[in-house]
C-alpha cells in the first residue's frame, strides 16, 4: 500500500498500533536482557488496564461528547462477573478457556448495565449521564460492598446481610462482602494486557472511522443539526456508550486477575476521576493521547517514590502543566512558532521532491 | 460540556489536596525522629550488645501513610522505626537496614510498595498494615518465598490462600495480631463466662473487613454459648456521619450489652450518642477500641465502664510497656496505640528469631525466610502485645487476650 495515498485516519491509526507494539517489543526486549526492575514489571498489567479503560472513557467522553463519572462501576461489575467465572471454572476448564469466558462474561455484563443505565439517560440531551453514572457507580460500590455470594451442594446461595445468612451447608464462600473475593489465581500476564488493548483499539478506532462514528461524532458537535438530518440520536448514542461500558467490564477482569484479591472499594469514584484524567489529559477525543496519558500517569507515581510526601504535590504539577501545555492557546502558538522552521524544512523539501520529478 | 467537565475535575482536586493536607502533619513528625536512640534497650528482648556481627539484614515495611488510613500505617512506621533503632544501638553494629513504603490502602499500590522494596533488596517484609493490600502482597510473597510477618492484618485470608480452608496456609505469612475470629470468638466466650448480660446489640461496619471478620464469628460462637444477638445493625465507611438510628434501634430491641467491633472514632460518636438518649447498657469492644482515651475534645466520663479485648493498653503498668510507651511518645510526641505495639512486637520477634536461627545478611532472601519458618513455628516471644506468644504452622499466633474495663479515664485489668 503506498503511503501517500493512505487516508489520513488509516495512518493516524498505524501510528497509534506501532506505539503499543514497539512498546510490547521494547519490553519483551528488556525482559530477556533481565534489565527491567520489579516495580515496573509488576505495573504492566495495570498499565494495559487503565489503558483500555481510558479508550474506551474516551469514547463516551470525548467521541460521544457525554461525561461519564461512573467507568469504574463498569469496571467493578466486569470484575466481580469476570472473577466469578474464572474462580469457578479455572480448576475444570482449560485455562485459555476459562480465560477467555472471563474476558467474554465480565464483558457482557458490564455492557448490559451499560445498556441498563444508558436506555432511560441517554434519551435525554444535557448532563444527566453524568449524574447518573455517578450514583450508578457508587451504588455498584455500596452493593458489592454488602454482597455475600456462596454455593454448595444445594446451589447457589445470596444474601445481602451476612455470610452467615446464607445457610450454606459447608460450601464455598465466593463473594465474602467487604472482604471481597480472595484466593484468585493469578492469569493476567502482559501479553495477554497488550493483545486486549490492541483488540480494544481495533473495535474504538473501527467505530470512530466508521458510518456510525459519524453519525456518533455530529451528535457531540450538533444534535439538533444531526436530528434534522435523521440521525436516530438514541441509537447511536447507546452504541457508544455500551461499547464503552463492554470495554470497561473487561480492563476490569483484566485488572483484577492481576491480584490474589478483589474488593469493591478499590471502584470508587477516585477510580472514575483517575481514568478521566487520564482522558483530559490524553487529549478529549484524543485516542492515541489516552493511551500514553494512561501509560505515564501510571507510571508517574511509582517513580516519585522516593520523593516521598512531597510526591502528590509534584503529581499535580505535573498534571497542571502538561494541561497548560495541551489546552492553553498561548503554548499552542508558541509551540506552532517552534515547530514552524522545522515543518517549513519539510515542506521545502517535499517540494524540491516533486519538482526533481517533474 | 467542558464547563462541568472542569469544575468536576477542580472539585475532585480540591477534594484530593484537602485530604493530603490532613495526613501531611502527621507524616511530618517521623523527621523530627533521630533521638530515638537515646532511649535504647530499654525494653524488648534482653539481647547482649553485640550478638549480631554479619551483615545487615534488609527488612521492609508496607502500610498506609497517606490517605484515610494513615493513623494505623504511620503507627506502625514509627514503632517499626523506633525497634531498629533501638536494636541497632543496643548491638554496636548495624543489625537491620529499613525501608518503609506507603500504601494508600490499596491493593495495587501495595504491590508496587511490595516491588519496589524488591528492588531495594528487601530480605523480610515487616508489613502490610491493613487487611486488603496485604491479602494481595501475601500472594506476591508465596512466589518469592519471602517472610512476611504482618503487625495488624487480622483476617485469615492474609495467612490461607483460601481464607476458610486451614489447609490451604500460605506457610510463609505469619501475623503478631489476633486472627478476627479468634477476637470474635474470645468475645463471646468473655462475655458468656464471666457473666455479663446475655442480650446483645451488635453495630459493626459491613464495609470494612476487619469488623465484618470479627461479627461473624461472634455471631457464630454466641449462638453455640447461648447468647441472644437482638439487634446487628450495620454503618459503611460512606454513611457514618450519625450513627444514633443504629443505637437507637439496639435500644428499641432491649439489648442490655452493646458489642462494638469497630474503631474507636465511630465508638466514640454511639459513646455520645448513647449519653444523649440516655440509654445505659453495657459497651463491649475489640482491639480497635484502644485509643479512645486519646481522642481529642471527648469527654472520657462517657467511656467509664467500657469494656475491651486487646492485647495492649498504652497505660498499662508494666515496665516493658512503660518504657515503650516514654520512648515513642519522646520520639513522636504522641501515645502510641495497639498498631504501634504490634508493630514494635513484629521487628522483636524477628530480631529474636534471628538470633536464635543463627541467619545473616548474606542469605538470601529464600533461605532467611525457611530459617525464620522454623523458629517461628518453634519459638516463645514475649512483647508488648502478650507474653508467651506462639505461633502454628498455618502462621496464626496464639496468645492470651487480655480484658481491661475503663475506670476513672483509664484503663484497669478485670
Amino acid at each position: 500500500m503506498n503511503l501517500k495515498t493512505m487516508k489520513r485516519s488509516t495512518k493516524s491509526n498505524l501510528i497509534t498500533f506501532g506505539i503499543v507494539i514497539a512498546f510490547y517489543i521494547i519490553v519483551q526486549l528488556l525482559s530477556a536482557a533481565d534489565l527491567l526492575s520489579n516495580s515496573f514489571s509488576g505495573q504492566l498489567v495495570p498499565i494495559c488496564a487503565y489503558v483500555i479503560l481510558a479508550i474506551s472513557l474516551n469514547l463516551t467522553v470525548g467521541i460521544l461528547g457525554e461525561l461519564s463519572l461512573g467507568h469504574a462501576g463498569f469496571m467493578s461489575v466486569g470484575a466481580f462477573s469476570g472473577t466469578l467465572v474464572w474462580v469457578s471454572i479455572s480448576s475444570t476448564t482449560p485455562k485459555p478457556l476459562a480465560l477467555l469466558l472471563a474476558f467474554v462474561v465480565g464483558g457482557l455484563v458490564a455492557g448490559a448495565f451499560g445498556f441498563l443505565v444508558g436506555v432511560p439517560v441517554l434519551r435525554l440531551s444535557g448532563d444527566y449521564l453524568a449524574i447518573v453514572t455517578l450514583a450508578f457507580g457508587e451504588i455498584v460500590k455500596n452493593v458489592m460492598n454488602a454482597c455475600y455470594l456462596g454455593v454448595d451442594a444445594n446451589g447457589l446461595h445470596f444474601s445481602l446481610k451476612d455470610a452467615s445468612s446464607l445457610n450454606m451447608e459447608d460450601g464455598k464462600l465466593l463473594i465474602n462482602g467487604a472482604q471481597g473475593i480472595t484466593g484468585i489465581t493469578k492469569a493476567s500476564t502482559f501479553t495477554i494486557g497488550i493483545v486486549l488493548v490492541i483488540i480494544t483499539l481495533l473495535v474504538i478506532l473501527n467505530l470512530v472511522n466508521s458510518r456510525a462514528g459519524r453519525a456518533i461524532t455530529s451528535i457531540r458537535d450538533n444534535e439538533i443539526a444531526a436530528r434534522s438530518v435523521g440521525v436516530p440520536i438514541t441509537k447511536y448514542k447507546l452504541m457508544a456508550f455500551v461499547t464503552s461500558a463492554v470495554f470497561a467490564g473487561i480492563a476490569g477482569v483484566l485488572y483484577s486477575l492481576n491480584y490474589s484479591s478483589l474488593v469493591a472499594k478499590k471502584f470508587d469514584y477516585n477510580t472514575s476521576i483517575l481514568i478521566l484524567v487520564f482522558v483530559v489529559l490524553g487529549g478529549i477525543g484524543n485516542l492515541r493521547g489516552s493511551v500514553i496519558a494512561a501509560a505515564v500517569l501510571t507510571v508517574l507515581p511509582e517513580m516519585l517514590r522516593s520523593m516521598n510526601d512531597y510526591r502528590m504535590l509534584i503529581y499535580a504539577i505535573v498534571l497542571i502543566v502538561v494541561m497548560i501545555f495541551n489546552q492553553s492557546p498561548q503554548m499552542i502558538t508558541l509551540r506552532n512558532k517552534l515547530t514552524a522552521r522545522f515543518r517549513n524544512k519539510n515542506g521545502a523539501e517535499k517540494a524540491k521532491q516533486k519538482k526533481g520529478v517533474a | 460540556m467542558k464547563k462541568v467537565l472542569s469544575s468536576v475535575l477542580a472539585a475532585s482536586m480540591v477534594l484530593s489536596l484537602a485530604a493530603c493536607g490532613s495526613t501531611a502533619t502527621t507524616s511530618e513528625s517521623s523527621s523530627a525522629s533521630t533521638e530515638a536512640t537515646s532511649s535504647t534497650a530499654a525494653t524488648g528482648e534482653s539481647a547482649g550488645s553485640g550478638s549480631y556481627t554479619g551483615t545487615p539484614i534488609k527488612i521492609g515495611g508496607i502500610g498506609p501513610i497517606t490517605g484515610a488510613a494513615a493513623v494505623y500505617g504511620n503507627a506502625v512506621k514509627n514503632a517499626e522505626e523506633l525497634a531498629i533503632k533501638e536494636i541497632n544501638a543496643a548491638n554496636g553494629s548495624d543489625v537491620f537496614e529499613w525501608q518503609f513504603e506507603d500504601d494508600e490502602n490499596d491493593a495495587e499500590k501495595s504491590v508496587n510498595a511490595y516491588n519496589t522494596l524488591k528492588d531495594w533488596g528487601m530480605q523480610i517484609l515487616a508489613g502490610p498494615v491493613t487487611t486488603t493490600p496485604s491479602v494481595a502482597v501475601a500472594a506476591e510473597t508465596v512466589n518469592d518465598n519471602l517472610f512476611m510477618l504482618t503487625p495488624s492484618a487480622s483476617s485469615l485470608s492474609v495467612i490461607l490462600n483460601d481464607g476458610n480452608d486451614e489447609s490451604t496456609a500460605r506457610g510463609n505469612v505469619f501475623q503478631i495480631c489476633f486472627t478476627d475470629p479468634n477476637q470474635g470468638v474470645a468475645s463471646a466466650d468473655y462475655i458468656a463466662d464471666n457473666g455479663l448480660p446475655t442480650k446483645i446489640g451488635v453495630i459493626y461496619d459491613s464495609s470494612d473487613a476487619y469488623s465484618s471478620g470479627i461479627y461473624e464469628k461472634f455471631k457464630a460462637e454466641a449462638e453455640v454459648k447461648g447468647l441472644e444477638i437482638v439487634a446487628a445493625e450495620a454503618f459503611t465507611a460512606d454513611n457514618k456521619a450519625d450513627l444514633s438510628t443504629q443505637l437507637a434501634k439496639c435500644q428499641e430491641a432491649g439489648a442490655e450489652l452493646v458489642f462494638l467491633p469497630i474503631y474507636y472514632q465511630e465508638a466514640s460518636q454511639i459513646l455520645i450518642a448513647a449519653d444523649k438518649i440516655g440509654y445505659e447498657p453495657e459497651f463491649f469492644g475489640c482491639d480497635g477500641m484502644d485509643g479512645i482515651l486519646a481522642i481529642e475534645g471527648f469527654d472520657t466520663s462517657l467511656a467509664e465502664g467500657l469494656m475491651l479485648l486487646t492485647p495492649f493498653a498504652a497505660d498499662a503498668q508494666d515496665e516493658k510497656t512503660q518504657a515503650f510507651v516514654a520512648a515513642y511518645e519522646a520520639a513522636y510526641g504522641e501515645t502510641p496505640n495497639q498498631f504501634a505495639a504490634d508493630a514494635y512486637d513484629v521487628i522483636y520477634s524477628i530480631y529474636q528469631a534471628i538470633l536464635a536461627g543463627g541467619i545473616n545478611g548474606d542469605m538470601d532472601a529464600s533461605e532467611i525466610s525457611d530459617a525464620l519458618k522454623t523458629q517461628f513455628t518453634s519459638m516463645t516471644f514475649d512483647g508488648l502485645t502478650g507474653t508467651g506468644m506462639t505461633w502454628d504452622a498455618t502462621g496464626a499466633i496464639s496468645k492470651n487476650p487480655k480484658a481491661v474495663v475503663i475506670k476513672d479515664g483509664a484503663y484497669a485489668a478485670m
